[in-house]
């Protein structure tokens, strides 16, 4: 799993790759803790074009994410999810909390 | 000569990096019976939910034994065991909730609400002190029907 993070006039991308699961999500996320910490964005993007496998662990990668970026008043929204991913969000219902949009 | 059905056991340490390792064995198991990708992303989500319990839940401040069984069932159905010697569930009713977690605000509370809408059927065992077998069933669509 890695993360590439950039940052451009007050948006953070953060792009993940790899497969996410209990292992994976706790560096992850606190590679994604530091890169906000950092940035301090108005508007941060999750890129997971580069995720093709992800168990309940990534839902709460989205949902700390977000919810770290709320406590700044910054915008979260989540770009690119393939299939896999996008399953597993939805079996938990994740769409209603988070704005996810999937892979084209 | 018995019929031999084909399966695989493997045992390992409750180390998280096996969590990868456990669910790709898993689905390279099941790729005998000719699943298509979205099934084989099922398996592997159920595979991972339950070997993460085991690691996260059954052996919280220890390393103990993981054991992962997979078994062709008739034609068209895999049948996944993960089995551990931890802790044990008290009430396996309520674990079994969808959002129940003892894991804090860490964990979701999805893992068998997971493995129940991704298999066919799941099935947990579990004796307090002793420890906890999850078996499930995926049933696997022939080529021809797709
Ligand atoms: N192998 C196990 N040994 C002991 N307790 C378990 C085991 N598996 C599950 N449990 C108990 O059942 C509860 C529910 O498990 P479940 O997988 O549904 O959610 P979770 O693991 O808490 O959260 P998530 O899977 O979303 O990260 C756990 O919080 C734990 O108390
Ligand atoms: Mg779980």
């Amino acid at each position: 799993m890695s993360v590439q993070t950039t940052y451009d006039k007050g948006e953070l991308r953060i792009a993940l790759n790899g497969e996410i699961d209990h292992h994976s999500a706790k560096t992850a996320m606190n590679e994604i803790s530091d890169a906000i910490d950092q940035k301090l964005p108005r508007n941060c993007v999750l890129d997971l074009m580069g995720v093709n496998f992800t168990d309940s662990s990534g839902i709460a990668v989205l949902l700390r994410t977000q919810k770290k970026i709320h406590e700044l008043d910054g915008e979260f929204s989540v770009e690119n999810v393939r299939a896999q991913p996008s399953k597993v969000f939805k079996a938990a219902n994740v769409g209603i909390m988070v704005a996810i949009k999937e892979y084209k | 000569m018995m019929k031999a059905e084909n399966y695989i056991k493997i045992e390992f340490p409750s180390l998280s990096v096996n969590e990868s390792f456990a669910r790709n064995a898993a689905a390279v198991f099941a790729a005998q019976l000719d699943p298509t990708l979205d099934e084989i992303g099922d398996i592997k989500t159920a595979v991972s939910e339950a070997v993460t319990n085991c690691i996260v839940h059954a052996y919280p401040n220890e390393i103990g034994n993981i054991q992962l069984r997979c078994r062709l069932f008739g034609k068209n159905t895999l049948e996944i065991v993960v089995r551990d010697w931890g802790v044990g569930i008290e009430d396996v009713e309520k674990a079994m909730e969808p959002l129940f977690t003892t894991g804090g605000d860490e964990r979701s509370g999805m893992g068998f609400s997971m493995m129940e809408g991704f298999t066919d059927s799941l099935k947990v065992r579990s004796v307090p002190g002793k420890g906890t077998t999850v078996t499930m069933k995926k049933r696997i669509s022939s080529r021809a029907r797709r």
